[in-house]
């Protein structure tokens, strides 16, 4: 089976400085790849390319065998199908809950209202926020903002879901109601490409862990091998940290008291 | 004297009313071009294109630099001179009103779709708006309660600026005012009378402009 996404040989620059070096990634369709990697490791850039939110610079990199590279490739074509979630929401603060998620439907689709509006109300129903239809984005927790905008992406009714850290900036106790969402999209089996620092989640969730670091994959393999048998020491430090947190005792000392 | 006085306002009120549409439509048509213009300017503004942001520097310094009145003898006197191009003087006060005001409010505007957080465009293209949708439905719509106060402020400055249209030779309110006042030496009561005249106007805009600012910035 062909791939739906296919970076190869695809680099990218700010300036001077190559955050992505000759990466070669294929998803196929109904696979959640989940990409992990310290901070500044290009990660996140890796998604913006995919909607053209950068500007890549070389390579090649190919949606549904289509490639995007080329100065004919009509991006907003392109977002339709590749919906995209940050780490901030930004949803639209002058606008209800509806008029956020119908706004893409019927101004870029032009759909018609009750069709899209249809659809709004039974994903967000799914989400669990129907009687939030007529709130403000500031009426609502970061959780409950988080999940719009998941929603938000989806009224598009795209091919890849492109998740950018959409749990850094929440409460701890709101997390779980967003990966809740994004299990779910999994289970349906849609594709999906995630950026996470949610180690357990990662590893419940992902079909394959991409590890990169300092704009290269280092290392690409399924979950269980990863999490318990890294291949490079990079990943293996990257993993140590994390697993530090973990093996804290769980009542404090005295000294700490 | 306080009866001849007040005879002599309600004399001259048709012929004051006469000037006071003059300075009245060229604010007006001054504050609205200035506003398209202003729009325009703030939306090119951000586009981030490094061509487009040098001219509209260039526009902007000059307005800055060069007054008002300096401007309006340029294009007055200097149109039929260089170019053999003549506006007639209500029309000229009016052009530079507006070119002069949608630098400022172009800076307003430019100011406030800059505040917005980055993650509004990223979010509205996302979706696939085009730039059309992205400023129209997304980021002029939240721009517009940081842009209002200030804007209405420039409005006010219009206004009062448009008094200079009188060294070009528009029969404007403050015009009017003085050729009453050659004819009878009431300066004091025509100029008290002017007073008022742009008080009233002005001082609600501000006084607007104030509430607004007090009610979004709490909001």
């Amino acid at each position: 089976m062909s791939a739906l996404i296919e970076f190869k040989g695809f680099n990218k620059f700010f300036g001077e400085h190559q955050v992505l070096k000759d990466i070669d990634l294929q998803v196929r369709s109904g696979e959640v790849v989940v990409i992990l990697g310290p901070s500044g490791c290009g990660k996140s850039t890796l998604l913006r390319c995919l909607n053209g939110l950068e500007v890549a610079h070389g390579g090649s990199l190919t949606l549904a065998g289509k490639e995007l590279l080329s100065k004919a490739t009509d991006w907003r074509q392109v977002r339709q199908q590749v919906g995209m979630v940050f780490q901030s929401y930004h949803l639209f603060g002058h606008m209800s809950v509806m008029e956020n998620l119908l706004l893409g439907p019927l101004k870029v689709q032009k759909r018609e209202r009750f069709e899209a509006q249809a659809q709004a109300e039974a994903l967000l129903a799914r989400v669990g926020l129907l009687d939030k239809r007529d709130a403000y984005p500031r009426q609502l927790s970061g959780g409950q903002q988080q999940r719009i905008a998941i929603v938000r992406s989806l009224c598009m009714n795209p091919q890849v879901m492109l998740f950018d850290e959409v749990t850094a900036a929440l409460d701890p106790e709101m997390v779980k109601e967003v990966l809740q969402v994004i299990q779910g999209l999994a289970r349906d089996g849609m594709t999906l490409l995630i950026v996470t620092h949610e180690m357990a989640f990662a590893r419940a969730v992902a079909d394959r862990i991409v590890f990169m670091e300092a704009g290269r994959i280092l290392e690409q393999s399924a979950p269980e091998s990863f999490f318990t048998n890294p291949q490079t020491a990079r990943a293996q430090q990257f993993l140590e940290k994390f697993s530090f947190v973990e093996s804290l005792p769980k009542t404090p000392h005295k000294e700490l008291s | 004297m306080a009866s001849s006085g007040l005879e002599l306002l309600l004399v001259s009120l048709p012929q004051l009313a006469q000037g006071a549409a003059q300075t009245l439509s060229i604010s007006a048509l001054g504050i609205a071009f200035s506003t398209l213009g202003g729009v325009l300017y703030g939306v090119l503004a951000t586009l981030g294109k490094r061509s487009v942001n040098l001219v509209l520097r260039v526009y902007l310094e000059l307005f800055r630099a060069i007054p008002v009145l300096v401007w309006l003898y340029l294009l007055f006197f200097g149109l039929p001179i260089f170019f053999a191009v003549s506006i007639p003087s209500f029309w000229c006060a009016v052009l530079v009103l507006s070119l002069w005001g949608a630098s400022e409010v172009g800076e307003v505007v430019r100011g406030a779709l800059h505040s917005l957080p980055r993650g509004q465009r990223e979010a509205g293209l996302s979706i696939g708006l085009d730039g059309w949708q992205l400023y129209g439905h997304v980021l002029l719509p939240q721009a517009l309660k940081r842009m209002t106060p200030p804007t209405i402020n420039i409005y006010t400055r219009i206004i009062k600026t448009s008094s200079l249209a009188v060294l070009i030779g528009v029969v404007d309110v403050i015009k009017v005012g003085q050729q009453i006042i050659e004819r009878t030496y009431e300066s004091v009561l025509i100029y008290g009378a002017l007073f008022l005249f742009f008080f009233f106007i002005c001082y609600p805009l501000s006084a607007a402009s104030r509430a607004l600012e007090r009610r979004w910035t709490h909001a």
